[in-house]
């Protein structure tokens, strides 16, 4: 049950759905393709609502990429992304097809192999290449790396941040992982039974809790996230140390454990 | 004759059948995937109707097969149509619940994904929860048609044809071969259908090569039917299966009198509805049923003398006799009171307007001024039992005996009503479980005594036979056979009145003309 939900989302954004299990957030990603209908309230693209659409040609215009990746197993890779144009009648070409299998950074020989004979890895850049076919400017992801494990979590994590096609798309994207958050968002909106608790950048939700529930739900990380936040500057991370009470031996340890792990 | 002459001797006949019964499973299949995989898929949009409908189209496979064609008959008659019918709602239940089984378990995530991509109510079902559910539908398609195969043998009963023809002419003249030469072939169907389609359902093909598949089968499928339906000669005869295989039925009859005639074969309970309906034209009747009247049909007269007299009359153990010599007089008092119409009537009594035995028997009695007590035949210490076969005029003859017997001596007497078969009431009769029974002079001259129309001068005379079984019974078993009840309830060959008298066909022989004629 969502309640008192408003923000905005600028384009070409990737603004993270973060909360607990049952605190709404994925509920709230399917309202925006109308998968979920709401009570009351409305969602608006570009200042137009999206119940003035059907849902269908909504849904067309939007990348939806999720956890179980949703291929159809009795496709291959490649019948599984030209379905995407075949339903809205936009034939994509086989030129289309291996540019975006170069983007996820995937060989040839994957296209004739059904979804069961890839890597769990690879099934999910498979997901978001056909989320990307139909080139959307808004994609839905919700959960998209969850299912994986640590190593190519991060490897995908990092692909991610690092695809320059995806910097001009509007992202919405659900996680519970509260590093992946802080790793991929440009902004979070925290939310926590039901309701937003913070909507900020990482740096604001670090350093500015808005609540107590805030500053419990980071707590676990705090010390990975303040280390994360050297991406925005290394003096950003020299203040969040020595905002620490933590003792100056263990911060050094910190710091050389950082660099060995950046370096 | 060895099993592979009499396959090799019936050839033809044997590819006809199963070509029938493939296209009686085939048909009935293409119908209950279409409806069946329809209404599976309009469950899983409607899940409230879930439980109410796979609840109703079960309650259809639980009932008994036979009792299904039974109910069938009355709304359409016999043939292959009651028969597509049964066996389409037979094969629903498979079908119906497989597809709405098979696309509720279609993987949550892929229909989420599916949907989140924009695809219509359509496109999820053409590009995902059909193809997805295909293995599983084709599972339910293929129980279907194995089950199909097995029922559509008890099409023969309602003259639909198919291998069951065979095996009810086989176990009505006790012929292994013959029951074997349609059982085998339908077991060898039902293999290959089942690994058929098995083959198809491991190797998946494209939706437009099944819709192909499809469409093509029902095309010859209908070519096949429409075929069918031109008949070959201009009335069709509805024959039981014992009639057309024994050389006393038509055979003898087709070479005595020469009747080209297209035959189909059906269940001698069927054929008189179905020759008033109009489903067939010509039947090997009894020409004392009740139906005649009923439904307003019309015996040939056996102008060639072809048919042996079958005249009714008791027979008496006589141990019984020696004790109550009385009886023969009593029963004397009906003996030629009764001819074929008349006995067709009292049938009609019983079978048309529903009377009671008892009352049916005094009511005749009535007329030949014995008022007898419609209760005789309830006693607990009989002096004399009374038995009778399973069918109408038989019970009603012995109804017929104990009123008399009450009625004009002082003994008590008791019914024992209902013998399976002429066997088993004559062996009861021998054994002395039974004192009297009515028995018809043909049947005891072929069946009891096993004697062929070769063995007596003139078979055809009926006081020749009746004399013959007479003087045999009573020197080969010590049993009596009392005066003749005066009807002749023989095989007769029926129409229906109103065509046989626009086609001015009143004999065999009239009905034999016609059917030369261009």
């Amino acid at each position: 049950m969502l309640r008192d939900i408003s923000f905005s989302v600028e384009p070409a954004e990737t603004v993270v759905l973060l909360g607990p299990s049952g605190c709404g957030k994925t509920t709230l990603l399917r309202l925006v393709n109308r998968l979920e209908n709401a009570n009351r309230g409305t969602i608006e693209i570009d200042g137009e609502n999206i119940n003035n659409k059907s849902k269908e040609s909504l849904r067309r215009s939007i990348g939806y990429v999720i956890q179980d990746t949703g291929l159809l197993p009795h496709l291959n890779v490649k019948q599984n992304i030209e379905l995407v144009g075949k339903i809205c009648d936009n034939e994509i070409s086989e030129k289309k097809v291996n540019e975006l299998l170069s983007l996820i950074g995937l060989e040839q020989e994957v296209l004739l192999k059904r979804p069961s004979e890839l890597s769990g890895g690879q099934q999910q850049r498979i997901g978001l290449a056909r989320a990307l076919a139909t080139d959307p400017e808004i994609i839905l992801m919700d959960e998209p790396f969850s299912a994986l494990d640590n190593i190519t979590r991060s490897q995908l994590q990092d692909d991610f941040q690092n695809l320059t096609d995806l910097d001009s798309k509007t992202i919405l994207l659900v996680t519970h992982d509260v590093q992946e958050a802080f790793k991929l968002g440009d902004r979070i909106v925290l939310l926590y039974e039901g309701q937003i608790q913070q909507y900020g950048t990482p740096l604001e939700l670090l350093n500015k809790p808005a609540n107590s529930h805030v500053e419990a739900f980071l707590k676990k990380d705090k010390f990975v996230l303040g280390l994360q936040t050297f991406k925005y500057g290394e003096s950003s991370l020299l203040n969040f140390l020595n905002a620490q009470e933590v003792k100056a031996e263990d911060k050094k340890e910190a710091m050389e454990d950082f660099f060995k792990q950046i370096h | 004759m060895n099993f592979w002459n009499f396959i090799i001797s019936h050839l033809d006949e044997i590819w006809s059948q199963t070509v029938e019964h493939l296209v009686l499973t085939m048909a009935s299949m293409t119908l209950a995937t279409l409806v069946g995989v329809a209404v599976g898929i309009g469950l899983t949009r409607a899940e409230k109707l879930s439980n109410p409908v796979l609840g109703f189209v079960g309650i259809i496979q639980t009932i008994p097969s036979l009792a299904l064609l039974g109910f069938l008959l009355p709304i359409f008659g016999i043939g292959v149509t009651p028969a597509i019918i049964a066996l389409f709602l037979y094969g629903l239940l498979p079908i119906v619940r497989n597809t709405y089984t098979g696309i509720r378990e279609v993987d949550p995530a892929v229909k989420d994904a599916s949907m989140g991509m924009g695809m219509t109510n359509f496109q999820l079902l053409r590009y995902v929860e059909l193809p997805l559910a295909f293995p599983v539908i084709l599972a339910g398609i293929r129980t279907a048609t194995v089950i199909n195969v097995g029922v559509a043998t008890l099409c023969a009963l309602i003259a639909a044809g198919g291998l069951g023809e065979f095996i009810f002419r086989g176990i009505t003249l006790n012929n292994q071969q013959m029951i074997l030469a349609g059982a085998i072939p339908a077991s060898i169907l039902a293999v290959a259908l089942d690994t058929g389609i098995g083959f198809i359902q491991r190797k998946p093909t494209s939706l437009r090569t099944w819709l192909l598949l499809g469409t093509s089968s029902l095309l010859i499928l209908i070519g096949f039917l429409s075929s069918g339906s031109v008949t070959k000669s201009k009335l069709i005869a509805g024959f039981n299966s014992e009639f057309i295989e024994r050389e006393d039925g038509y055979m003898g009859l087709d070479s005595l009198y020469d009747l080209p005639i297209e035959i189909k074969e059906m269940e001698i309970s069927l054929m008189y509805r179905a020759l008033h309906n109009g489903d067939v034209d010509v039947i090997d009747g009894f020409s004392t049923d009740g139906r005649i009247k009923e439904f307003n049909l019309k015996s040939l007269i056996d102008d060639k003398k072809y048919f042996p007299p079958y005249y009714a009359a008791p027979i008496v153990n006589a141990l019984v006799l020696e004790r109550h010599p009385e009886i023969v007089t009593a029963l004397n008092l009906i003996a030629d009171k009764l001819n074929d119409e008349r006995m067709a009537e009292l049938n009609y009594l019983v079978d048309g307007k529903k009377m009671e035995l008892s009352a049916v028997a005094s009511t005749f009695l009535k007329e030949i001024n014995i008022y007898a007590d419609a209760d005789a035949g309830s006693s607990d210490e009989p002096d004399v039992v009374i038995g009778s076969k399973a069918f109408t005029e038989n019970f009603l003859l012995a109804h017929i005996f104990a009123q008399v017997i009450e009625n004009k001596t002082s003994l008590k007497t008791k019914l024992e009503l209902g013998f399976g078969g002429t066997k088993l009431i004559f062996d009861a009769l021998r054994l002395g479980e039974i004192d009297i029974y009515p028995e018809y002079t043909g049947t005891g001259y072929l069946v009891l005594l096993q004697k062929s129309a070769k063995d007596v001068s003139d078979f055809t005379n009926p006081d020749v036979i009746y004399n013959d079984v007479k003087k045999e019974f009573a020197e080969r078993h010590n049993l009596h056979w009392l005066n003749p009840l005066g009807f002749n309830n023989t095989f007769a060959i029926m129409m229906r009145t109103n065509q046989a008298d626009s086609l001015k066909i009143s004999s065999v022989s009239d009905l034999s003309d016609y059917l030369k004629s261009k």
